[in-house]
């Protein structure tokens, strides 16, 4: 029999190992998976953990990784700050796409002047975007006690109806024989995001770091992060200690908007280059995965979110290299997450194997 | 008479401490056996043992002469081990009847036992409707509710941890007489408390621990309540000393103070008023569930009210918020120690930053100064003599007297104006209680006004110099403590004119 024994203190060491023993028994099972497909184990994974990083077309590959990752650990570090306080923006798909409505209205309006004020000014309409999209949920919970989980779901498929209204409508690219679709902000020079396209660096990139520096030392060196934490881990202690629950509400919903409002900009700036009816693909819903593989910690954020981006690139090679199907990559992604939150237990919890009758 | 319980060199390790260690003792049947000891004495990881919650490392259990080994309470239940914990565990909006139900393996069809638990309740003297709603009881009531629970399982041995610390002394009366009556009829009762005058009206024998192991073994009749103590403290015990002499300033104004309480199961505070001077220990009595709680956070900053309500040095502080009361000096100690005066899984240093970050000034521009922080956790440390390996340990990991010298020592050590505490000495041991009221002493000594709500009347009266009691959510008008009986406080407590009711209801079968 085994029986769990919760420890006295949360064990620092498994902590910090938890996520690479999820990685290697997502590798030692999805390779027993790929085997039972008839595949080579070995070079499954090669291909899927090693080509993109350092394999022959490594140059291609590396710089994608940081476009798909950048985004994920941009919403994910926003996300990060309400879910440690207990605020649950799962919405961030919706604030994403509102970002980049909004940070692309102000571009596309601009238009075809150049001009160095034009870029900042769409960050900051982005942001606004995001910010304004996430301050819905907040407003009705703080005023009515509604639940931000539906409130700020359901706003998704509202963003996501407003953007098809837009790429059939007010943005549609004049000039684009009619499809639907928005100009391309890529190659609008005082619109783009992209700082150097070839090495996979655009404004968002940037931002994800900086975000991952400022979250790092709000949580660690100031007030207003640890009173998230403490609001997160007990909410009367956070009464008692004197923090107020609609303003942390206010700011967690806020920051976070705000973020996916930026991702979502820097994409349709970017990468994306144009407003089009799926212009997202997801970024808000797996940053949630994201932030919790990275344990809300920003650090791990920061490497969930580059684990999850390898995951997704060396998954797409192994398509097309190795022919293993699309499910079998989804599972194997799937598997790293079911790994993850299974060794997580190993932190607050001991395994003690239970002696049977000599007891 | 036969022996119902023994242990036999029983030892348990914890990593960094040894719980219990070569502990060995024995209950009889029909016997009432105390467990005495200090917090940390062992006494919660020897009972966890014999109902099958922790397994020990070596020794031996017996139980009616055969081994005795429970690999959980179930099995302990079914060799007839119950046990009523320091803390309830009921569900306040099920009824009396649906609680118990809960408990049970096989439970009997609801009019089946409700007709039981009137039966039982009957028999002990434990008045208690079954259909009543969990949230509308008392304390006291609650404790039958779980006695009861016990009592259906007809166990031959009923464990009972720290049961009087949530009564009013009519309340105790009626569980000793329970007892005794268990006891007549053969059932052994092995009673946990700190309570020496208790155990000595009550038990037969005692076992005293200190450190984790067996320190003697005593008749409680045969010996006073400081003998009894010497040797569960392993020195003589100091005795608070007062010397207050209450100054003409007026601290802490509270006037028509009425706020509806934040828990649906709550008591509002109705039309509360009170005064405490400098140097003055006011002492608030009262059952549990009476408005404590709703009082101590009206008085923290928790809920606010109409400014006026609340003075301190006659300025109007009833909106302000606790950051805001604590800079002008106002600081308290909430009763529940985990997830309210103290965040479970935060260490002992981010606790000490919790309520002490304005007064000690371990920020600067809300930048946190975590060594200043780290130092402030220690100095706490130090001065209250909490056992922990160091700051960093994780608040839950502490042992609740521990944690409660932690948080107790974490307000008085940023030397408040005002105090306000709630149980300060709540599952605190007898030295480590007399510590933090002597601290309380001190600090009014030294000009402070300290409110101290507590439902341990013994405490009150040993350091307060006025007290008033909390019924409903009224307070009564404070007297002096000086020639006060404990008669007058029972009538305090019970709302002086509806105490006839009440009683009357307690002796009424149900």
């Amino acid at each position: 029999m085994i029986r769990l024994e919760k420890r006295p203190n949360a064990s620092k060491a498994w902590s910090y190992s938890t996520p690479l023993l999820a990685v290697l028994l997502t590798m030692i099972f999805g390779g027993l998976l790929f085997a039972a497909l008839g595949k080579d184990p070995i070079a499954a994974i090669r291909t899927i953990f090693y080509d993109p990083l350092l394999g022959q077309h490594a140059f291609f590959y590396r710089p994608q990784l940081l476009v798909k990752a950048a985004p994920l650990i941009l919403i994910a570090i926003g996300l990060s700050l309400g879910f440690r306080a207990g605020i649950w923006n799962i919405g961030a798909e919706g604030q994403y796409i509102i970002g980049a409505l909004c940070g692309a209205g102000v571009g596309l309006a601009f238009y075809p002047t150049e001009s160095f004020i034009i870029f900042p000014l769409m960050v900051l309409a982005g942001a606004l975007g995001g910010w304004a999209w996430a301050m819905i949920p907040a407003v009705l919970k703080t005023r009515f006690g509604t639940n931000e989980i539906l409130v700020s779901l359901m706003l998704v498929y509202v963003a996501e109806n407003l953007l098809r209204g837009m790429a059939v409508g007010l943005m549609k690219n004049p000039e684009g024989f009619g499809f639907p679709g928005s100009r391309n902000l890529a190659q609008y020079p005082s619109a783009t995001s992209w700082i150097s396209q070839n090495a996979g660096l655009h404004w968002g990139v940037a931002f994800a770091l900086i975000a991952v520096i400022f979250a790092y030392i709000l949580l660690t060196r100031h007030m207003l992060g640890f009173n998230i934490r403490l609001a997160g881990q007990a909410p009367r202690a956070a009464r008692f200690s004197g923090v107020n629950p609609t303003r942390l509400v206010l700011f967690c919903l806020g920051t976070s908007g705000a973020l996916a409002g930026l991702a979502g900009l820097f994409e349709v700036s970017g990468p994306a280059g144009q407003i089009t009816t799926d212009f997202n693909v997801g970024y808000g819903f797996t940053a949630i995965i994201v932030a919790f593989l990275g344990r809300l910690h920003p650090v791990g954020i920061l490497l969930a979110g580059l684990l999850m981006a390898l995951t997704y690139i060396g998954g797409e090679i192994a398509q097309s290299q190795l022919q293993l199907p699309a499910a079998a990559i989804q599972l194997f992604q799937g598997m790293l997450l079911f790994f993850l939150l299974a060794v997580d237990l190993l932190t607050n919890y001991r395994i003690r194997l239970k002696q049977g009758a000599a007891a | 008479m036969s022996e119902l319980f023994a242990g036999q060199g029983l030892r348990k390790a914890y990593p960094g401490v040894v719980a219990n260690d070569n502990v060995s003792f024995s209950i009889d049947e029909g016997e009432i056996h105390a467990l005495l000891g200090e917090n940390g004495a062992g006494k919660s990881t020897l009972v966890k043992m014999i109902y099958g919650l922790v397994k020990p490392d070596e020794g031996q259990m017996s139980f009616l002469g055969a081994p005795f080994a429970p690999p959980e309470p179930r099995a302990a239940r079914a060799a007839g081990v119950a046990m009523v914990f320091q803390h309830f565990s009921l569900f306040d909006a099920l009824t009396v009847a649906e609680n118990v139900a809960l408990g049970m393996e096989n439970p009997p069809k609801p009019a089946r036992l409700a007709a039981r638990i009137t039966e039982v309740s009957n028999e002990y003297g434990l008045p208690l409707d079954p259909h009543r709603t969990v949230g509308d009881l008392s304390a006291g009531e609650r404790q039958r509710v779980e006695i009861i629970r016990c009592l259906l399982q007809d166990p031959r041995l009923l464990i009972m941890d720290e049961p009087t610390s949530v009564l009013t002394p009519q309340e105790v009366e009626i569980l000793f007489a329970t007892l005794q009556k268990l006891r007549a009829e053969g059932t052994s009762i092995l009673y946990i408390s700190h309570k020496l005058e208790e155990i000595r009206a009550l038990c037969d024998r005692a076992t005293i621990l200190r450190l984790g192991k067996v320190v003697g073994h005593a008749v409680p009749r045969e010996n006073s309540a400081a003998e009894l103590a010497e040797m569960m403290v392993g020195s003589a015990l100091h005795r608070p000393e007062r010397e207050l002499t209450p100054s003409g300033d007026i601290a802490l104004e509270v006037s028509n103070l009425s706020v509806k309480s934040a828990n649906p199961f709550g008591t509002s505070l109705k039309d509360v008023s009170l005064m405490v001077r400098k140097g003055e220990v006011l002492g608030i009595g009262g059952v549990a569930g009476n408005g404590q709680d709703e009082l101590l956070a009206a008085l923290s900053g928790e809920a606010t009210s109409a400014p006026d309500t609340v003075k301190m040095h006659g300025n109007p502080i009833g909106k302000l918020a606790p950051p805001a009361r604590r800079k002008l000096g106002l600081l308290s100690a909430p009763e529940e120690r985990l997830g309210h005066a103290a965040a479970p899984e935060m260490s002992l240093t981010e606790n000490a930053l919790l309520s002490a970050r304005l007064r000690k000034k371990l920020t600067n521009r809300d930048f946190i100064n975590w060594k200043a922080t780290q130092a402030y956790a220690e100095e706490v440390i130090a001065a209250f003599d909490v056992r922990t390996p160091g700051p960093h340990v994780a608040a839950r990991s502490l042992s609740g007297g521990n944690l409660q010298k932690f948080v107790m020592g974490r307000e008085i050590e940023q030397k408040p104006e005002v105090l306000v505490v709630n149980q300060p000495t709540w599952g605190v041991d007898a030295s480590a209680a007399a510590a933090i009221r002597q601290a309380l002493l001190d600090l009014a000594a030294d000009g402070a006004a300290i409110v101290v709500i507590s439902q341990d009347l013994d405490e009150l009266m040993e350091i307060s110099t006025s007290f008033a009691a909390l019924n409903g959510g009224r307070l009564s008008a404070p007297v002096p403590v000086e020639g006060l009986t404990m008669e007058r406080i029972g009538l305090m407590l019970g709302g002086a004119h509806d105490m006839e009711v009440a009683h009357e209801h307690a002796e009424a079968p149900a």
